[in-house]
């Protein structure tokens, strides 16, 4: 008779890459970079905050570097150059989040010991990126205020994994009709206690705000 | 559709335990998917069985648990399970809580095999050679998860 047997696993099946994520996450600790990665659906602005983030902290002298995931294209890669700092496009062709070795791999040849921050702009996609650990300190989820109040309640994984939101393009709010306290109350149903900034890269707005609290959030790294 | 990359975390892990074990049939896999990890179960079986194709898991099956959120809730002083994902609130006493405890598992719990020499005609005892290639029993049945 057949007598089936049952051979205990008990191990996380992404356990590859958390463990380089770890490894990856010490080593920017060690070298004093804070690592901040972005996601977001497609077309919340991304790509505009990182570039307004990066013109300024580019002028202060501030060392900084991104990589951009994307289906296809370098065109996010190409806006954010313009800054001034190093830029490098991971092209995913049709995988819809990044992995922690394959910002591993592209930067590879960076001395990432020269930086202040490194900036991982993900896959636009609410769901897939939540998964994978790159080895970041902080984790900012982006709404728009375009894409509805309930973006949140959709798609709690994202915003319940996350460090920080940012509203952005919060000069279109008028016109869209956006309700601010139903976004913050469904933040905070999924997140509570998160941390929310307000943001318009196009006007300037909160900008100023959010740089200081990456300022506070590398001075606290640098500290541990 | 990141479940057709966890399919083939899957396959690594599993492969990974089983090299000790080259005589055995996988039937098959047992999954932990909590509430909070994205999984879609139609997309992951759809991703697994295309993946394992031509490797020694072909044909396993997949068995999903689905753990619920479980959160600290520090009013009550207990740990209380959620009925869904979109209010992290005390369901006894509505106090908010990003306290989470379980929910966020993607793990393979086991791996239920069995004797390549059982499947087929079992060789006469005079015929039968050292029993390294066999499975080791290392447990009859999964624990449940505790909370």
């Amino acid at each position: 008779m057949i007598e089936p047997r049952i051979l205990e696993v008990r191990t996380k099946i992404l356990k590859k890459n958390d463990e380089l994520a770890r490894a990856m996450r010490e080593e920017f600790q060690r070298l004093g970079v804070l690592v901040v990665n972005f996601v977001s659906s497609p077309g919340t602005g991304k790509t505009a905050l990182l570039q307004e983030t990066m013109r300024r902290l580019v002028e202060a002298k501030i060392s900084v570097a991104a990589v951009v995931g994307d289906l296809e294209t370098d065109n996010d890669a190409k806006r954010l150059a313009q800054s001034g700092a190093p830029v490098r496009q991971i092209m995913t062709h049709g995988m819809c989040h990044l992995e922690a070795d394959m910002v591993q791999q592209h930067i590879a040849d960076w001395n990432v010991g020269e930086l202040e921050f490194l900036f991982i702009e993900n896959v636009g996609n609410l769901v897939c990126p939540s998964s994978w650990d790159l080895g970041e300190s902080i984790r900012v989820a982006l709404l728009s205020v375009t894409e509805g109040e309930d973006k949140p309640l959709k798609y709690p994984n994202l915003f319940n994994t996350s460090d920080i939101a940012v509203i952005t393009k919060m000069d279109l709010a008028d016109v869209c009709e956006f309700d601010r306290q139903t976004a913050l109350d469904n933040l905070f149903a999924v997140r509570p206690g998160i941390h929310v900034i307000e943001t318009s890269a196009k006007k300037g707005t909160g900008i100023t705000e959010w740089i200081d609290y990456l300022q506070q959030m590398r001075a606290r790294l640098i500290s541990e | 559709m990141h479940e057709l990359s966890i399919a083939h975390s899957i396959i690594e892990v599993a492969k990974n335990h089983l090299v000790g074990f080259p005589n055995c049939e996988v039937r098959s896999i047992r999954l932990k998917i909590g509430a909070l990890s994205c999984v879609h179960r139609d997309a992951l079986h759809f991703s697994f069985d295309l993946i394992a194709a031509d490797t020694p898991l072909q044909g396993a099956q997949l068995i999903i648990d689905d753990l619920p959120v479980v959160v600290f809730c520090p009013s009550c002083d207990a740990l209380r399970e959620l009925p869904g994902i979109q209010r992290f609130v005390c369901p006894v006493c509505d106090t908010r809580t990003g306290d989470i405890r379980q929910g966020k598992e993607l793990e393979i719990d086991s791996i239920e095999v069995v004797d390549q020499e059982d499947s087929h005609q079992r060789p006469s005892a005079l015929e039968v050679g050292p029993e390294k290639n066999q499975c080791q029993r290392v447990s009859r049945h999964s624990k449940p998860s505790s909370i």
